[in-house]
């Protein structure tokens, strides 16, 4: 069998006391797309921030193409795209040098760009479909550009692992095509992708298996759910006790 | 009589020029990280590195960039935890920094308040041959860092999270920043003064990204801004027997007054020409079109 991209045991995070994953189990194998799904608030962009390394685990393991986290040094191989581009501070950054950033995972500390580095730029700018808004100030641009902009410099660093925070939220329907295009063939080329959603619009042809988070636990894995309400799943596995009367009760399309 | 007839006038006109394209290219990163205002308190902590100088009798120079680079460093350390209790220990920072400053000054035996004046608001006519160098040397050092790490620094500046990621290192170059800065306000501290440094490492780069679209197109309008600022600011204090240091921060404002005011009624003039040009403007179709 072979190693998997990641492999998530038992994570346990807590803010300040307060339990947000508790005990999450999931792995994503070489070539799969895999959704995490939930309601806010389920803990499912936590789970993502905890395998990659941006909030501490309380307890459990991660490992990242079959290396523990603590010890894993291969971050070329994964390209992050946040759910959102950093607040504007007002200095303005072109589309190309946003996406240039992506790139220096993988060129040399200190060193001048190699042809090879500018063309990954201009091919991750054509593959999103930006390629004629390279010189434009990033804040000009729509927020499903800019989210183009983001996937585009995750895609410059030629990654093996796409780990994407819900990259279709707020993005109009041309760029979500254009994204869900952008996928497809990163997937195609080999590409393993993992990615957050509160729901999947354009992209549910492409995704494999779902991971449906609620209240910090694994709810159910296996096929996406139909937007009906996974409660209403025959196959789903009902391991958390119902929501209290505070939280809702939608199911996790509901907005 | 010429400007430059006077020995102590192509110093203070080289000073100047070092310290207004050193500022901007570091004060960039700084404004991009909306810490504009970092740069005044590390001037601040410096001031307690200019009265061990002058207690100790070293050079305060030297002593102002030990005492800062070890400030920015606790700056950093406490930024890093993002705590609100760290607004709190940033205070107790920058005004320990500047009392200490006047207390070791005033027990200094250079006690004078001119000279203590000349450390808060520059004194750029004083420049020796030996201030100059050091400025050379220091200021050479700013700009390799901010000139050949911008990809680095412009990553961790405009998404530290996507550099953490990237598996960069974040945390050196956040320190080297930090560092940075402080000896940027070091060698701004002949020209403009350890008060008025944040000013040129941040007024120009406000005026530059009126008008520029990219980050390396700011970087190097706001370094020329700096320069022109901080040389005409001599010259004009010379003609006006006014305080150089505080010419030249003023002339920087100035400036960013008139490209702001420029650019908008610019901006304005191009909107009345499309909206005359092309009334006729192509209007997005409606994404669903709702029927009863």
């Amino acid at each position: 069998m072979t190693t998997p991209v990641v492999d998530v045991a038992h994570a346990v995070v807590a803010y300040g006391g307060r339990p947000v994953l508790s005990g999450v189990s999931m792995t994503v194998r070489p070539g799969e797309v895999v959704a995490i799904l939930g309601a806010n608030g389920s803990g499912k962009s936590t789970l993502v921030r905890a395998i990659l390394r941006l909030v501490p685990l309380t307890a459990g393991e991660v490992r990242l193409f079959g290396t523990a986290l603590p010890a894993f040094r291969s971050w070329r191989r994964i390209g992050y795209v946040p759910q959102r581009i950093g607040a504007s501070s007002g200095v303005p950054a072109t589309v190309r040098e946003v996406v240039a950033a992506g790139r220096l995972a993988r060129r040399g500390f200190g060193r001048l760009p190699h042809a090879r580095d500018r063309h990954a730029v201009t091919d991750a700018l054509a593959a999103v479909g930006l390629d004629d808004r390279a010189d434009a100030p990033v804040s000009t641009l729509s927020g499903g550009q800019q989210q183009r902009t983001l996937i585009a410099r995750a895609l410059a660093g030629e990654p093996d692992l796409l780990v994407m925070d819900e990259p279709t939220a707020g993005v109009d329907a041309a760029s979500q095509q254009a994204f869900a295009d952008a996928l497809s063939r990163f997937v195609a080329g080999g590409g393993t992708v993992l990615l957050v959603a509160h729901e999947l619009g354009p992209l549910q042809p492409i995704i494999n298996r779902a991971v449906v988070i609620h209240q910090g636990r694994v709810a159910h894995t296996g096929a996406v759910p139909e937007p009906a309400g996974y409660h209403a799943e025959p196959g789903h596995d009902h391991v958390h006790p119902h929501a209290p009367a505070e939280t809702t009760t939608h199911g996790v399309w509901s907005m | 009589m010429g400007l430059f007839a006077y020995d102590f006038m192509t110093r203070a006109m080289l000073g100047a020029l070092i310290t207004g394209l050193a500022a901007p290219s570091i004060g960039i990163y700084l404004v991009q990280r909306r810490l504009s205002l970092i740069g005044d308190g590390i001037g601040h902590i410096a001031l307690t590195g200019v009265g061990i100088g002058l207690l100790t009798g070293r050079d305060p120079v030297l002593t102002a960039v030990l005492v800062s680079a070890v400030g920015a460093v606790a700056v950093e350390l406490i930024r890093e935890r993002g705590r609100t209790s760290g607004d709190i220990a940033l205070a107790m920072l920058f005004y320990g920094g500047i009392s200490g400053g006047v207390v070791l000054v005033s027990l200094s035996s250079d006690h004078s308040s001119a000279s203590l004046m000349s450390y808060l608001f520059g004194s750029p006519l004083t420049t020796s041959r030996v201030d100059l160098v050091v400025m050379a040397v220091l200021g050479a050092a700013v700009l390799a860092v901010a000139l050949l790490l911008r990809p680095w620094l412009f990553a961790i500046s405009q998404d530290e999270e996507f550099a953490r990621v990237s598996g960069l290192p974040v945390r050196a170059l956040n320190l080297l920043l930090a560092v940075t800065t402080s000896v940027t306000v070091t060698v701004a501290m002949r020209a403009v003064g350890l008060l008025l440094v944040s000013a040129l490492m941040v007024v120009p780069v406000a005026t530059a990204q009126q008008v520029t679209r990219g980050f390396r197109a700011t970087m190097y309008l706001a370094m020329t801004l700096g320069m022109v600022a901080a040389i005409a600011g001599i010259g004009v204090s010379w003609q006006l027997n006014t305080a150089p240091g505080a010419t030249i921060v003023l002339l920087a404002i100035a400036g960013f007054l008139v490209v702001t005011l420029a650019a908008a009624g610019w901006r304005a003039v191009r909107r009345g020409q499309v909206r005359r040009g092309s009334a006729a403007e192509p209007v997005e179709p409606p994404e669903v079109v709702l029927e009863r």
